[in-house]
Formats: C-alpha cells, sequence, structure tokens
C-alpha cells in the first residue's frame, strides 16, 4: 500500500476551553479529491490549517507523505493553500503574485517568469500578468489563486472554501474546472466547504465533519445513500430520521433509520408486502419546479419530508390539497439503518 | 396593518421642518452645498487667502536702512535665500528633517508592529494611551523639560556616568554636525528632542497601515515558502509604505517648521522656523520671512513627489 498524502493519527486542536478539533484520525490517499464537508465550526477548517502549518495540533500526529509534520512552519512544507479571501498581495502584479513562491525559493527570474505565465495559461487568464489584483473580477482573482499555489508544483493543494463567494453559474463552472485540473494533474486535493452538493459533485471521497469529529468518510454515493449517521443523513441531502416509537411501530425495533424524501411516494393501489406505510396530515406543499416538496405532520407531531419529480403527466394527475388525510409509503430496502450518537 | 397605520400619523404633518428636510432629500446638490460652503468659506479665505497674501508679501521690499516695507516688488528676498548664510540654515533644518524622519520611522515601527499584530481589547488601549499621553502635555513644558534632562548634572548625564559610557559621548560630542560642547548644546540632543516629541505623529500612520493588514496575506506568503524575514521584506514592509510616508510627512514637515526646539537645545544657529520668527519679530523684516515660509512649502511638495514616484501611495 502507498503512502497516504496526509494521515492524521488521533489529531486534538484546543482553542482554550474549546475542542475545534477531538480526536480525528484520516488517511487521505495519494492523488485523490478529498473533500472536509460540515456546517462553520464543525473543524474541518482547523483540520486545513492544521495541514497548511497556520495551527499546530495539541495532540496527536499529523504524516505528509510519511514524514511527521507537527511543528514544521508552513514554509518547510510541500504544500499550498488557496485561500477563502484569496490572499492575493494588492501590492504586486498577477504575474508577480503568481511567480513568488518561486521567487522566495531563489528561482532565477527568467526561469519563474515562464513558469508563472504557464500557470497562468493553465487557468486560462494568459496575458492578464501585468493587472493588478483590484482590476480583476472575483472569479479571475480565484484563478490567479489557485495558478499562484499551483505553480510551485505542490503534492498536496489545500483549498479553504474557495468558490464561496462566486455566484452560482461561476460556481458550477469552477467546479468542473477544479476537477479537470486535479485529473490532469494528478496532485491531491484537499477541498473544504460546507456546501453538500459541491462536496458530493467533486470529491472521490468526502469526510463529514460535525463538533470537532469526523462523522463518516466515504464516496460520495455511499455518503447520500448509506449515511452512517443521523447528522450525516441530515447533512448531505435532504433526509426523514425516524426513531423511537414511530420507528419501532413502523420496523419493529428502536434503531433510528433514515428514509430519503424523494424514495417516499403517496400510496395508491395495492400494498406489496415488503411496503412500510404512514398516515398523517398533507400541510405544507413546495413547488420547487424540478420537483414538488410535501410536508406531512404525522401523528405523534414530527414531519415527514415527500419529494416527487414534476413529469408532464404529473400535471393531471391527484392535486394534493394542505389540510388533506394522506398515507405515505416507501420500499423497505430504501431505508437506512443508522447509529445514533456515534 | 396598524402598525404601519400608526407608524405614518406622525409624519403626515407638513411643518416647515418637514418640507425642509424633503426639499434637502429631493435636492442632494444644495444638501451637499449648504454642507461644504461654509468650512469651504473659512478654507479658502482664511487659511489659503492669508497663506497667499504672505507669499505675496515675499515680494515686497525691506529697506534696512529705515527698517521699512514697501510693497515695491522684487526678486530679492527669494534671491536672499540662497546667500551662504541663509543657505546654511536651510541644509542644517533639512538635514535634522531627515535624520529625525528616519531615526522616528525606525523606532517607530517595531512599536506599531507590536500594537497591530500583537495586541488586543486592554493592551491596545493601554498602549494607544501611551502613545497618545506625551501629546496632552504641552509642546512647550515638554521642550523646556528635555533642557533640563540634558543639562550637565541632569538626568542623561547621570545615566551615561553611571552607565561608564562616558568616553562614548565624548566620542560622540567630538563628531562635529552631531556633537557639541555639552549634550543640550550639542545637535544629538535636539535630535533627541525632535524624536522624542513627533514619535507619535510616526507611530500612529505605521500602526493604522498594519492593522490593516489581513493576516491571512502573511499566512500565503508563508504558505507559499517565504521564510519570515522574506515576508518581511516582500509584504509586510512594501504594504506598511503608505503608513511610513504618511508619518515622515508629520516628522519632516514638523521638524521643518519648528521654532522652539532649535532656541532651547542644540548649538546655536538658527533654522528656518527660528529665522522666520526672527525675522518677522525682532527684525519686522516681514518680506523676508515670507520668502522663507516658501521653503518648507517648496520643500514638503518635493518630497511628496518623490515619495509618490517611488510608488509608496500605490497600495492606498
Amino acid at each position: 500500500m502507498t503512502t497516504p498524502a496526509v494521515q492524521f493519527t488521533q489529531v486534538s486542536r484546543q482553542f482554550g476551553e474549546v475542542k475545534a478539533v477531538d480526536r480525528v484520525s484520516i488517511d487521505i490517499k495519494d492523488g485523490e479529491f478529498f473533500s472536509m464537508l460540515g456546517p462553520s465550526g464543525s473543524g474541518k477548517t482547523t483540520c486545513l490549517r492544521l495541514i497548511a502549518g497556520f495551527e499546530q495540533p495539541s495532540a496527536g500526529s499529523i504524516r505528509i507523505h510519511g514524514e511527521e509534520a507537527a511543528g514544521l512552519p508552513p514554509y518547510q512544507r510541500d504544500v499550498n493553500t488557496v485561500f477563502q479571501d484569496y490572499a492575493l498581495f494588492p501590492h504586486m502584479n498577477v504575474l508577480e503574485n503568481v511567480a513568488y513562491g518561486l521567487k522566495v525559493k531563489g528561482v532565477a527570474k527568467a526561469e519563474r517568469l515562464k513558469r508563472a505565465e504557464e500557470a497562468l495559461g493553465m487557468v486560462a487568464l494568459g496575458g492578464y500578468g501585468g493587472r493588478k489584483p483590484v482590476q480583476l473580477s472575483g472569479g479571475q482573482r480565484q484563478r490567479v489563486a489557485l495558478a499562484r499555489a499551483l505553480v510551485n508544483r505542490p503534492r498536496v493543494l489545500l483549498l479553504d472554501e474557495p468558490l464561496g463567494a462566486l455566484d452560482l453559474k461561476l460556481r458550477e463552472q469552477m467546479q468542473s474546472e477544479l476537477k479537470k485540473l486535479q485529473r490532469q494533474l494528478g496532485i491531491t486535493f484537499i477541498f473544504v466547504t460546507h456546501d453538500q452538493g459541491e462536496a458530493l459533485s467533486m470529491s472521490d471521497r468526502v469526510a463529514v465533519f460535525n463538533k470537532g469529529r469526523i462523522e463518516q468518510v466515504d464516496t460520495p454515493r455511499n455518503l447520500y445513500m448509506k449515511p452512517a449517521t443521523p447528522f450525516v443523513a441530515e447533512f448531505v441531502g435532504t433526509s426523514n430520521v425516524l426513531r423511537g416509537d414511530l420507528a419501532r411501530q413502523l420496523t419493529g425495533n428502536a434503531q433510528p433509520f433514515s428514509i430519503r424524501p424523494e424514495h417516499i411516494r403517496f400510496a395508491s393501489g395495492e400494498r406489496a408486502a415488503c411496503d412500510l406505510e404512514i398516515s398523517g396530515l398533507l400541510h405544507d406543499i413546495q413547488y420547487q419546479g424540478a420537483a414538488t416538496r410535501y410536508e406531512i405532520r404525522l401523528d405523534n407531531g414530527q414531519n415527514l419530508c415527500l419529494s416527487q419529480a414534476n413529469s408532464q403527466w404529473d400535471a393531471a394527475a391527484v392535486a394534493h390539497q394542505p389540510g388533506q388525510r394522506v398515507t405515505a409509503r416507501w420500499a423497505r430496502e430504501a431505508m437506512v439503518a443508522l447509529n445514533e450518537g456515534a | 396593518m396598524e402598525l404601519t397605520m400608526n407608524a405614518q400619523a406622525p409624519t403626515a404633518g407638513n411643518g416647515p421642518l418637514r418640507r425642509l428636510s424633503n426639499l434637502l432629500y429631493r435636492k442632494p446638490t444644495l444638501y451637499l452645498s449648504l454642507l461644504l460652503v461654509p468650512p469651504l468659506l473659512w478654507f479658502g479665505a482664511i487659511y489659503l487667502g492669508s497663506l497667499l497674501t504672505l507669499m505675496w508679501q515675499g515680494f515686497y521690499t525691506f529697506d534696512d536702512f529705515t527698517m521699512t516695507v514697501t510693497p515695491d516688488l522684487t526678486w530679492a528676498n527669494f534671491a536672499a535665500l540662497f546667500t551662504p548664510a541663509n543657505f546654511d540654515i536651510i541644509q542644517r533644518t533639512v538635514l535634522m528633517a531627515v535624520a529625525v524622519s528616519i531615526a522616528s520611522g525606525v523606532v517607530a515601527f517595531p512599536i506599531a508592529y507590536y500594537m497591530a499584530r500583537y495586541t488586543s481589547g486592554k493592551t491596545k488601549a493601554f498602549f494607544y494611551i501611551a502613545v497618545m499621553m506625551p501629546m496632552w502635555a504641552s509642546y512647550i513644558v515638554k521642550a523646556y523639560a528635555w533642557t533640563l534632562l540634558l543639562a550637565k548634572g541632569g538626568v542623561a548625564m547621570w545615566f551615561v556616568h553611571h552607565l561608564g559610557l562616558q568616553w562614548l559621548l565624548d566620542l560622540l560630542m567630538d563628531v562635529p554636525g552631531v556633537g557639541g560642547n555639552t549634550l543640550s548644546t550639542s545637535h544629538l540632543g535636539r535630535f533627541l528632542v525632535f524624536v522624542y516629541i513627533w514619535l507619535p505623529f510616526m507611530i500612529l500612520p505605521i500602526q493604522a497601515s498594519l492593522e490593516r493588514l489581513p493576516p491571512s496575506l502573511l499566512q500565503a506568503s508563508a504558505d507559499l515558502g517565504a521564510h519570515p524575514r522574506q515576508t518581511f521584506a516582500q509584504v509586510i514592509l512594501p504594504l506598511s509604505i503608505p503608513g511610513i510616508a504618511a508619518g515622515s510627512i508629520f516628522t519632516f514637515s514638523l521638524t521643518l517648521g519648528d521654532f522652539i526646539v532649535p532656541q532651547l537645545v542644540g548649538p546655536p544657529g538658527y533654522f528656518i522656523g527660528s529665522m522666520v520668527y526672527a525675522q518677522q519679530g525682532a527684525i519686522g523684516n516681514m518680506p523676508m520671512a515670507a520668502a522663507f515660509t516658501l521653503v518648507p512649502i517648496v520643500l514638503i511638495a518635493l518630497y511628496l513627489s518623490i515619495v509618490k514616484r517611488l510608488g509608496a501611495f500605490d497600495a492606498l
């Protein structure tokens, strides 16, 4: 087995009383697109800063390509970072910004300008070298920051919510470009985001963070289809988590389970043996374009969310009204058992 | 619905104040000119006007014999600035202003850096107060206090004696242009007083410029492989230059115009400020005094254009 690009072993980082990162262990494989996903304050950015060297762990070991990194300052690590606010040097032009890493390492001027120019070409910004960062749009600054990191040919590239400030169309475009770039260069990308859609669509594997701990590390498909904990089920996509008496009543045991809204339908026709059913009061309908979302209030007060794709032939289908009593039905195999309090 | 009705009731009145504020809201130009005309009148008539009148008097003729000023226009006063005696004064003042600015910058930078990057809350407030407190005391009192500190048998000499540095002081006092008979009558003594008095004017702008520096820039620099020394030279220093430039404009121009410190501390000999003071006061040669006031103005203009050409304001 090859050495992991980055390996966390029981890493903790405490700020006073607060445990930002709590006994985290991960192996990030060489050359993979790895995302760290979680709400703000979940410890994902701290983990990234631990790899970059802006923070030092309170306990545990961090290895970068097999070498112990704890204690090393950022400038002695073979990793580069794309910052959330881009952090371009305002007093240098674009080319000088990109060439900066080579300059401080003593690469000769002609060589470093050539490589910086190449890196700018790679992010489709050839010819922009003479401009100052303030003269660029947000998306262009983003690309400069990317070129500035990549020109150093790091083995690991860290991206700290780099797309957060861009508008939706640009963000989607950058997502596919980043993914393409990563495949082309074969560098390990470690991508921090709070946007689950972004994490799912770009990554080879995703680590879901919650309260300084990792809830699950898995491929996007497994994360969505087989969430391990209630937190993952609810944070990645939308999910109905049913637990306690309700779970017992439906499945016969108290283990909580998750069911995706799109796997539930309104009961019609004959009920198959493997189907489960529950009824409640329809209390809200949201038309969302591609799908319509129905909120059903169950008898114990919990909400159950049901989503139906809007296809053309549905137009004439039964129009549900809020206040109606409805029955929801789903197949047993669509349910995923969860481990409470992992 | 009811709420909005209630909120509207008092505004429905159509008093003169309401009509005035509506008018000002509709005509922002009128609003702006009402705000700006009084201060601009003050600035134009009293400030620039008197300055230009003063400049104009520089062209008047002063009769050495009768000691009277006649409004006959002449270039003689400005030409007289270049006589050896007067040029000496200008040179002495400018050298001192340059030395004071450089020294203030060197002393102020670490303090400003510490204030900007390592203090917060109460410690930051403490530093602000510590930097500005000397400015609460009268400038003349401070200058006089320094004559006592630097005098023979004063605190400064006591320290020099007890630290066994008498030999070093003697050595310095023998250097022409730096030394003098005693510390309080030396150029060095005068320089120390100037640096002391103008230091806050250097610390605060530098501190402000460093405060604006996002921490992520320093992290980005380290991330790209720069050692702390390189980060300082390539990122911190260039981005703090607007602050250093602003501070040095203060220290430079304040030293150029000062007329108290040169009289109280240091060797005999005029500074530009004390020369203006002497010309218009004791001698009554207003035209020559006016010509001398032109010197700092021209020098500052030159200084600003040099600083601008060096790109100090590019990062603003």
